[in-house]
């Protein structure tokens, strides 16, 4: 029993179409980060700069899918982490990168890398190295079974706080009035 | 001595004519809700209202209170279901709400978050609704429109103009504007009518007033909406 509890567990986390909003936020746990790692382990993160994730307990997904690398990205993710959360708005409702999804993505491609003001010799980048930008922005549980989610334009270090220190008890995640909020 | 029902084990008494909606308001139970509106005529379309007298579901806003009801309104199996109806509202519009200028006073998102709504589960519709920005004081912003009627009651029963209607049927059901041209600019909709105060969301907006209140300060930052029901707990309070 002692050496399970005292095995750390492992955390993932990583931003597809998000702004890394989420991810300040989640800094914003300011001093608690010490406690959490005491407890946790990082495994691809912006914070470890590890590039392919691992086998994690814990995997956290800012943003929603935009593009290829994204759905290919949240895969591995799925197919690697018990526990996969949603945090944030966008993860959770595609956010505001899907507030283009009402226009076809060439009259969006035209218009930002064609016919805007001030572009000379404008083109649409089709470089093979990048990414195919999906038709429409989705939210991930469109794609992969979420387990938690944190809603929030960002959550709140708090907020965030709450979910992971319930998760680590063994809890289901509860936020209450003030917690929960979508904007 | 007035007659009372049953509501959660609660004995509620009621006015000849009341409905349950009316009665549990009146000594303070928050029922959820969203198309009922105090001063209207009840519509029972959004359902979220819904509780079971006598074993049986339906409407409490359109259900009129009788001697001796067993009502159940605050249930793990209730709240389940209005959280489900919630959640189809969320997907079937466009609802962004940190770009929305009701976002803090609106009462879908407060019932979402009265209910624990984490997630709008489903597939998101993202339609196409473009917003109607003719009028120079007011704008629509049909995206956000949870078809309550609120407006249509308000226009027609208390501003006497008419100029909103629901039109369509099921899943094409939609917000329309009684003009020829079907924009707002062109009815005599006015700032202070009774129909452009009462949305429940952020759809019919004045123009060059988003944000004026700060974050903190909006209707239900300082207290849930069941909070707003006086002498009401919240759902989630043992
Ligand atoms: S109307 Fe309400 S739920 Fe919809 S976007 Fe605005 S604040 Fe959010
Ligand atoms: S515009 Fe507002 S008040 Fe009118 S039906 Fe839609 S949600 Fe209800
Ligand atoms: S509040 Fe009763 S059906 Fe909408």
């Amino acid at each position: 029993m002692d050496v399970v509890e005292k095995k750390k567990l492992k955390v993932a986390t990583t931003s597809l179409a998000g702004c890394f909003g989420c991810h300040m936020s989640f800094l914003d746990i300011d001093e608690r980060l010490f406690e959490l790692v005491q407890r946790v382990e990082f495994d691809r993160s912006p914070l470890t700069d590890i590039k392919e994730v691992g086998p994690c307990d814990i995997g956290i997904i800012e943003g929603g899918l935009c593009n290829a690398e994204n759905v290919h990205v949240l895969k591995e993710f799925r197919r690697q982490c018990k526990v996969l959360i949603a945090m944030g708005a966008c993860a959770v409702n595609g956010g505001l990168p899907a507030q283009r999804n009402h226009l076809p993505l060439t009259d969006i491609l035209s218009e930002v890398y064609l016919s805007s003001p001030g572009l000379g010799n404008g083109l649409i980048p089709n470089d093979p190295e990048l990414p195919l930008p999906l038709n429409q922005v989705h939210p991930i549980h469109e794609v992969v079974k979420v387990d938690v989610f944190i809603p929030g334009c960002p959550p709140s270090g708090d907020a965030i706080w709450k979910v992971l220190t319930d998760l680590l008890s063994g809890q289901d995640p509860r936020l209450g009035h003030g917690l929960i909020h979508y904007d | 001595m007035s007659d009372t029902f049953t509501l959660d084990g609660r004995e509620i008494p009621f006015e000849p004519g009341q409905t349950i909606m009316q009665a549990a308001l009146a000594a303070g139970v928050y029922i959820p809700r969203l198309c009922y509106h105090p001063e209207f005529k009840p519509h029972g379309s959004c359902k979220l209202c819904t509780v079971k007298v006598n074993g049986r579901h339906t409407a409490s806003c359109t259900y009129k209170a009788a001697p001796g009801l067993q009502v159940e309104s605050n249930t793990e199996e209730l709240n389940t279901e209005r959280r489900t109806l919630v959640q189809m509202l969320f997907v079937e519009g466009n609802h962004f709400c940190p770009s929305c200028e009701k976002s803090g006073d609106c009462q879908l998102q407060a019932t979402a978050y009265e209910l624990g709504m984490m997630s709008p589960h489903f597939d998101h519709f993202f339609p196409d609704r473009p917003v109607d920005a003719s009028h120079p004081d007011l704008l629509l912003e049909f995206n956000r429109c949870i078809l309550c009627s609120l407006c249509v009651r308000a226009s027609r029963d208390v501003d006497r103009k008419n100029v909103f209607a629901l039109a369509g049927r099921g899943i094409h059901s939609h917000l329309i504007v009684n003009a020829a041209s079907g924009r707002l600019a062109d009815t005599n909709v006015a700032l202070e009518d009774k129909a452009v105060q009462v949305c429940p969301v952020g759809v019919i907006l004045k123009k060059r007033r988003g944000f004026a209140v700060p974050i903190g300060q909006r209707t239900y930052d300082a207290a849930p909406i069941s909070g707003h029901v006086q002498g009401s707990a919240s759902l989630t309070e043992e």
